[in-house]
């Protein structure tokens, strides 16, 4: 399937394999996406590959097509009533021959602002995507919570109140509560949009502390507009320009010897 | 001491520094505060007037009033059971006919329908609010009346008549006439105001659970859950107008103060007395014994568009 697609014409092998020591496993690939509201064309083209337990960080000026380009990752774009051409793989399969719920499910995703069930208690926001998936059996579901919120560094702070509202946690901690919310359900990959951009500098650290530790078992890519966040939490980084991908590369490259003047440009501050 | 006075001096500075207030905006404040106290001030006035005028009544029969079950202008005897019954009995029925509707719809309009279809049907609904009572109530006469005795109470005693609610001879005029009419009158508002407290739901909330892999029916339920204190405040809403609605209910069902449990016998309502017998009450007795049944029916009517006010706004404010 993948030698298949690398023999396509135009298909440009956008990962620098020579760059890494390891060759990685590639857990997602996206291959020619063009992405449209109606007639309007956010996203032109774009290739590029994720590997596996590892980082990509999307960096580029607002309105440059960043949220549109993971949200085509799991199928969200859709949901907000875009279109899309082009293929999107996981595990060298595409996922939009697959069920949208099930993909889904395999690519978690956290929002820009945290957004927590304001009706449900702490337990069931993590929970819910379990009840959903039928994964839930009466034993399991407390264990699984309880190593969510441990994973998503929440545990401690919650442990003694995880009855009480999910909306009376601050924000930092609500953005927590839906990382574990994601992680509940074990996805594969996770897509995360300006996770922390509406936090304070002690909450972001927490969740690139957290990043860290995660990439061990899943596969991420974040969007950011903070530089040195994506400097420090990512392993390889592209660079979006007005829909179209610019440059993409290990971030060790990217933030000190970028091949392209635009990205000097973006990453040095001159615009954007 | 010293502490006071830092504390006094504190709380100066905003002030200070607080734009200068124009005499425009303290006159706007103060008479539109004056308008809202009218409001106020008139509805209290009213219920004391009824209170007042219902004088007689409340001190010859005190609280049995609400229990008894005599309706006798001859005898001077009144109670007003068979009403509060007659108006909670035909409006349960209208909720349970319209409230699944209703939802459905107001699901329909603001998770499923395409975005350019919503408008229409949504203006088509809310035409149904704008329609006369008594249009309702004609029409209940001439169509819906004779329908329900011609084929649904024969239907409906022939294969459900071990339950009592369809027991009895069918008339067509009756509480089920009321509760049917009444459930197409309160349909529109529980149905818009659902739509309303649906869609006042962020969208953030329906992808949070789409991205969590819930298909479109299990996101639909969490939205459900989140907006639940608003929808019954849309029923509460509903049961206020079924509970109020006087015309239409007096032209179909029956006028009889009795209280009985099957849907096909006549009953009477609240509303539905004071119309018809108002202008009859000659005695000072009758006449008290009317008021207190309006003063009952502006009393539950308050509270429960209050409370369904609040349930709706606690949804939709945020
Ligand atoms: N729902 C929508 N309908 C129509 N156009 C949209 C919609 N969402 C985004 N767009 C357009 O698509 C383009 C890309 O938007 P996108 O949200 O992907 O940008 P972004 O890079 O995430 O920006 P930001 O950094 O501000 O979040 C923008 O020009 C925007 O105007
Ligand atoms: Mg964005």
């Amino acid at each position: 399937m993948q030698t298949e697609l690398l023999e396509q014409p135009n298909t440009p092998t956008i990962l620098p394999i020579e760059t890494l020591q390891v060759m990685p496993m590639i857990k997602m690939s996206a291959r020619n996406v063009d992405a449209f509201f109606g007639k309007a064309q956010v996203l032109h083209n774009i290739s590029l590959d994720v590997p596996a337990n590892k980082v990509l960080a999307i960096i580029g000026p607002s309105g440059c097509g960043k949220s549109t380009l993971v949200r085509c990752l799991n199928r969200m774009h859709e949901v907000a009533g875009g279109t899309m051409a082009g293929l999107v793989l996981l595990d060298d399969r595409d996922i939009y021959k697959e069920d949208a719920v099930r993909i889904r499910k395999r690519i978690g995703m956290v929002f820009q602002k945290p957004n927590p069930f304001p009706t449900m208690s702490i337990f069931d926001n993590v929970a819910v995507g379990l009840k959903l998936n039928g994964l839930a059996t009466r034993r399991n579901i407390g264990e699984v919570v309880e190593r969510s919120l441990k994973q998503a560094a929440l545990w401690d702070e919650v442990k003694d109140a995880l009855n009480k509202s999910g909306v009376s946690l601050s924000g930092g901690q609500q953005q927590r509560l839906c990382i574990a919310r994601t992680l509940a359900v074990s996805p594969e990959v996770i897509l995360m949009d300006e996770p922390a951009s509406a936090l304070d500098p002690i909450a972001t650290a927490k969740i690139e502390e957290l990043i860290h530790d995660l990439k061990k078992k899943y596969t991420i890519v974040i969007v950011t507009h903070n530089m040195q966040q994506a400097a420090r939490v990512s392993d390889l980084t592209a660079f979006l320009y007005m829909g179209k991908l610019i440059e993409y590369d290990e971030t060790k490259k990217i933030f000190t010897n970028p091949s392209i003047k635009q990205t000097e440009d973006y990453i040095t501050g001159r615009f954007g | 001491m010293s502490f006071v006075v830092s504390a006094s001096q504190t709380t100066k500075v905003p002030v200070a520094t607080s734009p200068k207030r124009h005499f425009g905006d303290v006159a706007f404040k103060y008479t539109t505060t004056i308008f809202a106290g009218f409001v106020l001030l008139l509805v209290l006035l009213m219920g004391f007037e009824m209170y007042m005028q219902a004088k007689p009544t409340i001190e010859k029969f005190g609280w049995s009033f609400l229990t008894r079950t005599v309706w006798d202008p001859v005898q001077e005897e009144y109670g007003a059971l068979p009403f509060v019954f007659g108006t909670l009995f035909s409006s349960l029925i209208a909720l349970v006919i319209a409230l699944p509707l209703s939802i459905g719809i107001a699901i329909f309009l603001s998770e499923m329908a395409p975005r350019w279809l919503e408008p229409p049907l949504s203006f088509l609904i809310e035409l149904l609010a704008g329609i006369p009572s008594i249009v309702y109530g004609l029409w209940g006469i001439f169509v819906l009346v004779p329908w329900i005795r011609i084929s649904l109470e024969p239907l409906l005693s022939r294969h459900l008549d071990f339950i009592p609610l369809f027991r009895g001879a069918p008339y067509g005029y009756g509480m089920l006439a009321a509760g049917l009419i009444l459930s197409i009158m309160v349909l529109p508002i529980v149905t818009s105001i659902s739509r309303d407290v649906l869609k006042a739901i962020p969208q953030t909330q329906r992808e949070a659970s789409l991205a969590l892999g819930a298909t479109k029916w299990e996101s639909v339920k969490l939205i459900l859950g989140d907006a639940k204190s608003g929808i019954f405040g849309a029923v509460l809403l509903g049961l206020g107008r079924a509970i109020g609605e006087t015309m239409a209910v007096t032209m179909v069902i029956g006028n009889t103060p009795s209280i009985s449990i099957s849907l096909f016998d006549p009953g009477y309502t609240m509303a539905s007395v004071l119309a018809n017998e108002f202008t009859e009450a000659t005695t000072a007795m009758y006449l008290s014994a009317l008021i207190e049944i309006a003063f009952l029916l502006f009393g539950i009517t308050i509270i429960i568009n209050m409370l369904a006010r609040l349930l709706v706004w606690s949804v939709t404010k945020k």
